[in-house]
């Protein structure tokens, strides 16, 4: 109980002076990441990994790195890290018996902890009975219909929010590692030419953002690599978990360009395409952003 | 009846249209006529406001120009962004010729690549959102009006 209130009074002050490197923002011209290490509860995240040697990036770099303090604070302690609240709904649902085959995912796999780690790190993973690579969303709806015979859930519902914050967080502190050979090579090649094209009345890329110009101001905020880590992210704007599809639509909206289907197979490659641009970089479900 | 006509042609001449005729509004981003980087005649046929063009310049949903660039006139705007150059002093690196062909399609002056986007050009977009279809960013009279902005620009 004492550490705990400890940790979160430092979090607080930490949070104040976030609060004035916000004010100092528009004058002050900020050229890349910040310094600052992450670690919770004694263990320390990589957000910073050399980049592949055939990439595009020299340095990858974790979204968590481009925020200010307040923000960064906010995911140094889980007690203050609102998406914990989706993480217990989500422990609670795991063992929640649903669908007419009557059963939980804890019927099937046990114990999260074991059976679910690394799960995050390598989606989306090719399936072979699908033909095609799934996200966690898809491989959790898959369960849900297949094997509890239950409803599948919506994309962005709280339930679904909740399961894949409480499986991502079995692989918090694992680097991103997902495999892009053999069949996944021609997903990871159509996800690399979303990524690249020129899209809406903006007629801009995620490469013109997220490669070319982060670390730097685009009016209030700080352009980050666009970096899926951290996914399901709680974000200060949504006052909520929002999914990497919810994301994506967001960003292709912002420069006035129709989104692909949420869940659909444009997002799935683009998804699998940014993992891969992340790759070893520390999985830091649920993490926060603004 | 010939004091009537005459005072009709003063009003069409106070508004500029007489050199594009009656009839024809503000040039489409169609017909815009461009030579060597420059866009010589105002799309309008008249020319723009500063003081106008000054809020469509910080509108986020119009110019939002403050999204890329630093200008120092806009001192009490709390965000300028970083990813084009700083606009201080611009009228004086780029005549109004210049700075109207920069506004209406930058890639005119600095190649496809530029991540500056074409505020007076119509189509060509892959996926646009469907209510911005058609559409440019800024009407003919708000790109004269940020042009006459930029031009009051000097260090
Ligand atoms: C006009 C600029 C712009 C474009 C184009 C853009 N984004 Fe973003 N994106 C942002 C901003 C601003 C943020 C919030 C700050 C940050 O993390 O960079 C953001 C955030 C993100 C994040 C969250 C990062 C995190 O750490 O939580 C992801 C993922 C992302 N973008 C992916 C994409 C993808 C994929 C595309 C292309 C479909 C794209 N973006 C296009 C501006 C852009
Ligand atoms: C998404 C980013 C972005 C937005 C929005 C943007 N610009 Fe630019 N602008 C640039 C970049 C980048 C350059 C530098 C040219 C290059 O390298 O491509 C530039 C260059 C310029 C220049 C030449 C500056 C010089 O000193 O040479 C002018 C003038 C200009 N922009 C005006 C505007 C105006 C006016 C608006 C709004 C109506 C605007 N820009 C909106 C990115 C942007």
């Amino acid at each position: 109980m004492g550490t705990r209130v400890i940790s979160s009074t430092a979090a607080k002050l930490a949070a104040a002076a976030g609060l004035a490197a916000v004010a100092a923002y528009a004058t002050v011209a900020l050229a890349g990441p910040n310094d600052n290490e992450l670690a919770v509860d004694g263990q320390k995240y990589m957000t910073e990994v050399p980049g592949a040697k055939d990439g595009p990036l020299e340095k990858v770099y974790s979204g968590w790195r481009f925020r200010n303090e307040a923000t960064q604070a906010m995911q140094l302690d889980d007690f203050d890290n609102p998406g914990f609240t989706n993480v217990e709904t989500g422990e609670q649902l795991w063992s929640t018996v649903d669908g007419e085959a009557g059963k939980s995912c804890e019927s099937c796999h046990g114990d999260a902890a074991e059976s679910m780690k690394g799960v995050r790190a390598q989606m989306p993973k090719w399936n072979e009975a699908a033909g095609k690579p799934l996200t966690l969303e898809h491989t959790i709806n898959n369960c849900r219909t297949q094997n509890m015979k239950a409803a599948p859930w919506k994309w962005e519902s709280n339930e679904m929010l909740s399961m894949t914050a409480f499986i991502g967080l079995q692989s918090r502190g694992m680097p991103v590692n997902v495999k892009t050979d053999g069949p996944m090579k021609a997903w990871h090649d159509k996800g690399k030419e979303i990524y690249y094209a020129r899209v809406g009345q903006l007629d801009m890329s995620c490469s013109g953002c997220h490669e070319e110009n982060y670390g730097k101001m685009i009016r209030a905020d700080h352009l980050s690599q666009g970096q899926i880590n951290g996914f399901p992210t709680y974000r200060s704007k949504w006052q909520k978990l929002g999914s990497i599809h919810r994301r994506f639509k967001g960003c292709m909206k912002n420069i006035r360009a129709t989104p692909f289907k949420v869940g659909g197979d444009e997002f799935t490659a683009l998804e699998l395409y940014v993992a891969s641009r992340g790759q070893g970089l520390s999985i830091e479900t649920p993490a926060v952003r603004n | 009846m010939e004091r009537v006509l005459s005072a009709a042609a003063v009003c069409l001449l106070t508004m500029g249209l007489v050199s594009q005729g009656v009839t024809a509004g503000p040039v489409t981003p169609a017909e815009v006529k461009i030579s060597d980087g420059e866009i010589k005649t105002s799309l309008t046929g008249s020319a723009g406001s500063a003081v106008k063009g000054r809020e469509w310049f910080k509108n986020r949903k119009l110019g939002n120009c403050l999204a890329c660039h630093v200008n120092s006139e806009l001192k009490e705007e709390q965000f300028h962004g970083e990813v084009g150059p700083a606009l201080d002093g611009v009228a004086e690196r780029w005549n109004e010729a210049q700075l109207r062909a920069i506004v209406v399609n930058s890639k005119i002056i600095f190649g496809e690549e530029t991540m500056m986007p074409a505020f007076y050009r119509d189509g060509g977009f892959t996926r646009p959102l469907k209510k911005f279809k058609g559409k440019t960013i800024l009407s003919a009279e708000q790109i004269e009006d940020i042009v006459a902005y930029l031009r009051t620009l000097k260090e």
